[in-house]
């Protein structure tokens, strides 16, 4: 087990590393959350509720979240690195719990910019709401990284992920937008757990089909 | 195989003539409902082609997980014909329940009918499912890629049914409670031989699309050995 989360480790710092070295997401991610936010405030009418802009928050953590995912295996893609990897003497699903992790610590680093700019700019954002996002952006991680390695195993994997991705999304934006406008929060953020519970089991169950040839 | 299938063709007729007695029931045995009239009929077409879509999607999904559990490489074509037919029942489910939603609600779609949209979910769902086969190369990888994603499917079915709800009031007609069917047994009786129909002809259709497609693998394969 302590094997495991080693490798786990090791994976996720690996990828951290390279951002930290070559940043070619996580700077995109953040300018995008950014615009995407002014866009949103030009396309809602002046005396539009609140409401609106919580459902638009959650279009642009989503898309966000699309973009970062969209790079996840690029450096895996570009070396040839993946073979060695899932020839490495180790479970295979670490490399999709490492992956995991690495994209949900980028996602989790534009909502530290992405929430307080939605804050300056359009409405406050309660408890349940930040509780919403956490779980959301875990379940947008697990199901994320495994549909995008899907995606870059075909052609135009550029257009193929949000394809693959979205629908599997719906049930994530309807919690988050739950959690953030509702009066009892607490079924909406039960549903987000299970949600990631359930296709967090499925991925790391379902890894090992996605990349080995 | 130690148990031989029915023959195809008997088995088309028999479906045929399962519609033919399907469209009797509707039209001449089950009375006219009292509350939506003449357009409730559409009720025995819409529910079964909406159940045979989800048998479909599971059938999909089963082969799907024999493929992954067994490596049997036959399951691959037969998940992908499960996939293929339910999406086209699917289609055939938003279809009849925009029909059915102009005709009682007097508008072509409503957000508020949880089951029109799940189903507009697994449309887009199993579009991309296409998408993703067709868009990778043929071979070991493609077969465990589309399996793995088929699975996600009938996950997906209870998650987003519960996530519409939760999205949503619930106003699509409940014609089944704990209590039993609200039908008349006349009612009833057309709803059973038309769902009965329909399974029976998406096995068909099952059937005649599995052997086409074995047939153009096979005939893709003869011709790669004869080129090379």
């Amino acid at each position: 087990m302590s094997a495991y989360l080693t490798d786990v480790a090791a994976l996720a710092r690996k990828d951290l590393r390279l951002e930290l070295r070559a940043r070619d997401t996580l700077p995109a991610m953040l300018l995008f959350v950014l615009s995407t936010l002014v866009v949103f405030h030009f396309a809602l009418p002046a005396d539009t509720g609140d409401d609106a802009a919580y459902g638009l928050l959650w279009v642009a953590l989503v898309f966000t979240a699309l973009l970062g995912l969209a790079r996840a295996w690029v450096a895996e893609r570009e070396a040839g690195a993946l073979d060695g990897l899932v020839l490495a003497p180790s479970d295979r699903s670490a490399i999709w719990l490492g992956k995991s992790i690495a994209t949900l610590a980028f996602l989790v680093a534009a909502e530290l910019v992405a929430l307080p700019a939605f804050v300056i700019f359009f409405a406050p954002l309660g408890l349940a709401a930040l509780a919403g996002v956490v779980l959301a952006s875990i379940g947008i991680c697990t199901v994320g990284s495994l549909v995008s390695a899907m995606a870059a195993a075909a052609r135009g994997r550029e257009v193929l992920l949000p394809l693959l991705f979205l629908p599997l999304a719906i049930p994530l934006v309807v919690g988050g937008v739950g959690a953030s406008i509702s009066e009892e929060p607490g079924t909406y953020l039960a549903f987000l757990g299970l949600y990631d519970a359930v296709f967090a089991i499925l991925s790391w169950a379902a890894f090992e089909y996605v990349v080995t040839e | 195989m130690s148990i031989a299938k029915p023959p195809l063709t008997a088995l088309g007729w028999v479906a045929a003539a399962l519609v033919a007695l399907a469209a009797v029931s509707i039209f001449a045995v089950a009375p006219e409902d009292a509350d939506q009239g003449f357009s409730q009929k559409i009720f025995y077409v819409h529910v079964p082609i909406a159940l045979t879509a989800y048998a479909c999607f599971g059938l999909g999904a089963w082969k799907a997980y024999r493929l992954l559990a067994t490596r049997g490489e036959r399951y691959d074509l037969e998940s992908y014909t499960g996939v293929h037919l339910g999406t086209i029942f699917g289609i055939l489910t938003l279809v009849t329940g925009a029909i059915w939603a102009k005709a009682s609600w007097g508008v072509w779609w409503t957000w508020s009918s949880n089951q029109l949209v799940l189903f507009l979910v697994l449309f887009l769902f199993y579009c991309a499912y296409f998408m993703l086969r067709f868009s990778v190369e043929p071979g070991p990888r493609r077969e465990r890629i589309s399996a793995v994603y088929a699975l996600f499917g009938v996950a997906l079915i209870p998650v987003s049914f519960f996530a519409i709800r939760l999205a949503n009031d619930f106003i699509h007609p409940t014609v089944f409670t704990r209590e039993g069917p609200q039908m008349t047994g006349e009612m009833f009786f057309a709803f059973c031989v038309s769902w009965a129909s329909i399974t029976l002809l998406a096995y068909v259709m099952y059937r005649v699309e599995l052997a086409g497609k074995r047939t153009d693998a096979n005939l893709r394969e003869l011709r790669e050995a004869l080129g090379s």
